[in-house]
């Protein structure tokens, strides 16, 4: 089979998850690309669990609802999930817990059943086990090489390796042999979730420090850097909550290190105050933002969109900020690099835009697919003293225009104080970027501030200096969008030239891309959300005659953006159910209103 | 030669440490005692070696936050009751720093409470000078966590119900490591408690007594009440905490100033001195991970 879905379920405790890692592991290793859909309800124990993981030639990054393989641990497995199965399933499941005279009755059934339980008795295996009996059973099912489980199970179950070896092995032999799966070739590729890719993305951009508290869907993040901790030199840290997470990186960013936060939500509304924050003291920091049904505790274990206006307004006063939402692990691996650097190139917030469904959810990184973004560079300061105020360029188009100053710094005065203040923290120019210069710094004296401040970063309330620090926070804006351009922003799939468009943002571009490719519709997604790529939007819609907006949400959020950017939307796909789109499911939707 | 060159050459080691920024507190404000007894305690450490440029002072909001616009050293004026975990991040992303904050009881006691006590608990080397007049002044007078009942502002005016935390028991609890009361009557012993504080190694805190002469005067009521430890043994838990418990911040009565208790134990961030002494390639350790993940 060149493509195919495998559906694992059973009650939460299980390692249903784990178990589904194991099998996207094995069909990683057989050269497939995958991509993983965990359903897992926010409870330790008990409780339907389900992983369903499809494997293909090419790339693909959505799951697909319809199932070729079920393998079940549980009976309500099969009553749940027998909508999903295509044409003559094959079915693994425990004849000591599913009576076989229950299996669905479909055309040509391919079955096998194991006795788990009696296998474990034999073999004096505590009850976790039962996933590799069974896993043992789907290999010999799929025809699946007994090395390949083998190699799996001895890279990927470091505990008690040689005993889960013989449970796999029993599995292995009692089960038939169903079907004998072409293999594709390749070689393994590596999976990830998005937010191991945002990690990996953040530590190329320069990471060096990350806070944060446990909330799903972000706290992979934190697992996945603490793990890496060592190997990258990162300094991990779980403060107090989430007021604490953003205040430390802010700390870290004054001091020189790059830092980053990571949060769903209900943490994002904490650490607000830290974003506005960053606005006014000009400090660069990445927060990831994974996104679940809200408002408070929603679903915390779901997926949705529904925090893109919160992102987007967060904050109180008014400052520049980049919003970027990948679809995938290649993009969140490229794009968080890029918010790193434009955080630290512009001095300002960035936001990496998530949701639990690419955050938490596996998939094959293919190297090939990372867009290639340029590298920016921090803007320094180069150690010659910052006098005064007038040998430095008026913005262009501030506010005021005249330097008259009153209060703060004068034109042309002398260095404040004896020792002189030699460095600007917040030196005026054209672009709104002061060069940045950290603590320890010979000859600089670094003052960051929370109040409107003068150059120096000494407090004012000057009326002309508050309009020129809003004026500079603005022309930083500016200057970010207008680099922004120089890259590809918006990404075009399916068929370019259709006339019907179908744009969307975030996890569910993987579907809608295959949507468009199966449909002949164009599929526009607009990776990054703020500063609105408003240019590149118009130029990739051109032609289109029937524009329809899918998304996570109940209100249309980018909808409403579009339409605030003056564009035409003639229909809107809203999800707001918890779950993500499969591939099937989001085409009839999308034909259905763009029809 | 102006009388700016004629000063820094007369004492090259010793920086005026000033800004140009005008000084607003109220004539008689507590934080002038403390102002001029921290900006000699950094010209000291810089004489005897420390770099200028290596001290970091956090600020917090209120009156008492005014200070990092009057001392010449790297500053960071953060959010209320947030300058904590600020200092906390700064001195985890470079440890060579001298990091001192400063804040009001307000901030130390009711918005950051979460802050300081795990602060205390983490034992971060930083030290903690908090601006202690149970009272607060910028807002104009509203009663706070250090207020003790009766008092009456325009948040309480028929007279405030709660009594005060006692800061000393509470941070003794939490686990800081060094903890001191100074007064702002007594400069000479403020320089002495910020110079031992910022000497610790851990989490540092000297509760100051700063009187807000505008909103709570207490300055008759302290001159009266306060007096030097002396013969105390601030390593003896025992006298350590029978000090700390002596006044509970609104009885009448004794008030100790000096330095209550003294305990080593293990520095947070400590974890990450070994950082920087090997040379990492982060392009090779990508690699090692995209390996893993495959």
């Amino acid at each position: 089979m060149d493509s195919f879905s495998v559906l694992i379920g059973g009650k939460a405790g299980d390692g249903i998850t784990q178990a589904g890692s194991m099998i996207a592991h094995l069909l990683n290793e057989l050269g497939y690309r995958l991509r993983t859909y965990v359903d897992s309800p926010s409870l330790i124990r008990g409780g339907h669990n389900f992983v369903i993981v499809r494997a293909h030639r090419g790339r693909i990054a959505a799951h697909r609802d319809h199932i070729n393989v079920m393998i079940a641990l549980t009976p309500d497995t099969l009553e749940r999930h027998e909508w999903r199965l295509k044409p003559r399933p094959i079915t693994v499941f425990d004849n000591q817990t599913i009576d076989p005279t229950s299996l669905p009755s479909v055309a040509h059934p391919v079955r096998t059943g194991i006795p788990v339980k009696t296998i474990l008795e034999q073999e004096q295996a505590p009850s976790v086990m039962r996933n590799s009996a069974i896993l043992g059973a789907f290999c010999k099912a799929m025809a699946i090489p007994w090395e390949t489980l083998e190699d799996v199970i001895r890279r990927y179950q470091p505990k008690q390796t040689e005993l889960n070896l013989r449970v796999a092995r029993r599995g292995f032999d009692l089960a038939t042999e169903k079907l004998l799966i072409h293999l594709p070739g390749g070689g393994p590729r590596p999976v990830m979730t998005g937010l191991e890719a945002t990690g990996l993305g953040l530590i190329r951009g320069g990471l060096r420090a990350y806070a944060g508290y446990p909330m799903t869907p972000a706290s992979g993040l934190l697992h996945f850097l603490a793990r890496e901790a060592p190997r990258f030199e990162l300094k991990v840290v779980q403060p107090e909550g989430e007021i604490a997470a953003v205040m430390m990186a802010l700390g870290h960013a004054y001091a020189g290190e790059r830092a980053a936060v990571g949060t769903s939500g209900g943490g994002f509304a904490l650490m607000v105050e830290g974003l506005s924050l960053a606005g006014q003291a000009e400090l660069p920091i990445v927060f990831v933002l994974g996104q679940r049904p809200g408002p408070a505790t929603g679903l915390p274990t779901y997926t949705a969109q529904g925090d893109l206006h919160f992102a987007m307004s967060a904050g109180h006063g008014e400052f520049p900020r980049l919003i970027v939402a990948p679809a995938d692990v290649e993009q969140a691996y490229a794009w968080s690099t890029f918010a790193m650097d434009a955080a630290w190139k512009y001095q300002m917030p960035a936001i990496v835009l998530g949701d639990r469904t690419l955050n938490d959810d596996a998939q094959s990184f293919d190297r090939d697919a990372v867009p290639d973004l340029p590298r920016l560079e921090p803007r320094l300061w180069d150690g010659v003293p910052q006098r005064s105020a007038d040998d430095v360029p008026v913005a262009a188009g501030a506010g005021t225009g005249a330097a008259r100053e009153r209060g703060g710094v004068a034109a042309g005065a002398p260095p404040p104080g004896d020792e002189g203040l030699a460095y600007k923290r917040y030196l005026f120019a054209e672009d709104g970027i002061s060069p940045l210069a950290f603590p320890g710094r010979e000859g600089a004296v670094v003052k960051v501030n929370s109040y409107t401040h003068d150059e120096f970063g000494i407090t004012t309330e000057d009326p002309e200096l508050t309009v020129r620090m809003q004026d500079k926070w603005n022309a930083k804006g500016f200057a970010l969008a207008e680099e922004l351009d120089g890259i590809q922003q918006v990404y075009v799939y399916g068929d370019p030239d259709a006339k019907e468009t179908l744009v969307t943002w975030g996890s569910p571009t993987g579907a809608a891309r295959e949507v468009g490719e199966l449909a002949g519709i164009r599929v526009v997604q607009p990776v990054v959300l703020w500063p609105f790529p408003d240019r590149q939007m118009a130029e990739a819609l051109e032609g289109t005659e029937t524009l329809a907006v899918a998304e996570g949400n109940s209100r249309g959020q980018l909808a409403r953006l579009l339409e605030q950017r003056g564009f035409h939307i003639d229909g809107r796909l809203l999800r707001y159910d918890g779950r993500p789109w499969g591939v099937g499911e989001l085409r009839r939707q999308a034909e259905e209103v763009l029809a | 030669m102006s009388a700016a060159e004629k000063r820094a050459q007369a004492t090259p080691q010793a920086p005026r440490l000033a800004t140009y920024a005008k000084n607003t507190w109220c004539p008689g404000c507590g934080n002038f005692a403390v102002l001029s007894a921290i900006r000699p305690v950094f010209q000291q450490l810089i004489a005897s070696g420390t770099r200028p440029e290596d001290i970091v002072l956090v600020s917090d909001i209120g009156c008492n936050s005014k200070i990092m616009d009057y001392i010449g050293v790297n500053s960071f004026d953060s959010l209320h009751g947030r300058s904590i975990p600020t200092a906390v991040g700064v001195k985890l992303a470079n440890p060579d720093l001298t990091v001192v904050v400063h804040a009001g009881d307000g901030a130390t006691f009711a918005e950051g409470l979460e802050h300081t006590l795990f602060a205390a608990k983490r034992n971060v080397d930083l030290t903690l000078i908090v601006h202690d007049n149970g009272v607060y002044g910028l807002t104009i007078g509203q009663a706070g966590p250090e207020t003790p009942a009766g008092y009456r502002g325009r948040s309480t005016p028929y007279g405030h119900v709660e009594d005060p935390f006692n800061p000393l028991e509470l941070l003794y609890a939490a686990g800081a490591t060094y903890l001191a009361r100074g007064y702002s009557h007594g400069k000479e012993l403020l320089k002495r408690l910020y110079a031992e504080a910022i000497a610790h190694r851990g989490f540092s805190v000297v509760d100051t007594l700063q009187v807000c002469v505008t909103f709570r005067d207490m300055y008759a009521s302290y001159n009266e009440r306060v007096y030097e430890l002396e013969g105390h043994d601030p390593r003896d838990e025992e006298q350590a905490r029978a000090k700390i418990l002596e006044w509970d911040y609104r009885s009448e009565g004794p008030v100790a100033l000096g330095t209550f208790s003294v305990r080593d134990r293990a520095v947070f961030g400590d974890q990450f001195l070994e950082y920087g002494t090997r040379s990492l390639d982060t392009d090779a350790a990508l690699e090692e991970t995209f390996a893993d993940l495959t």
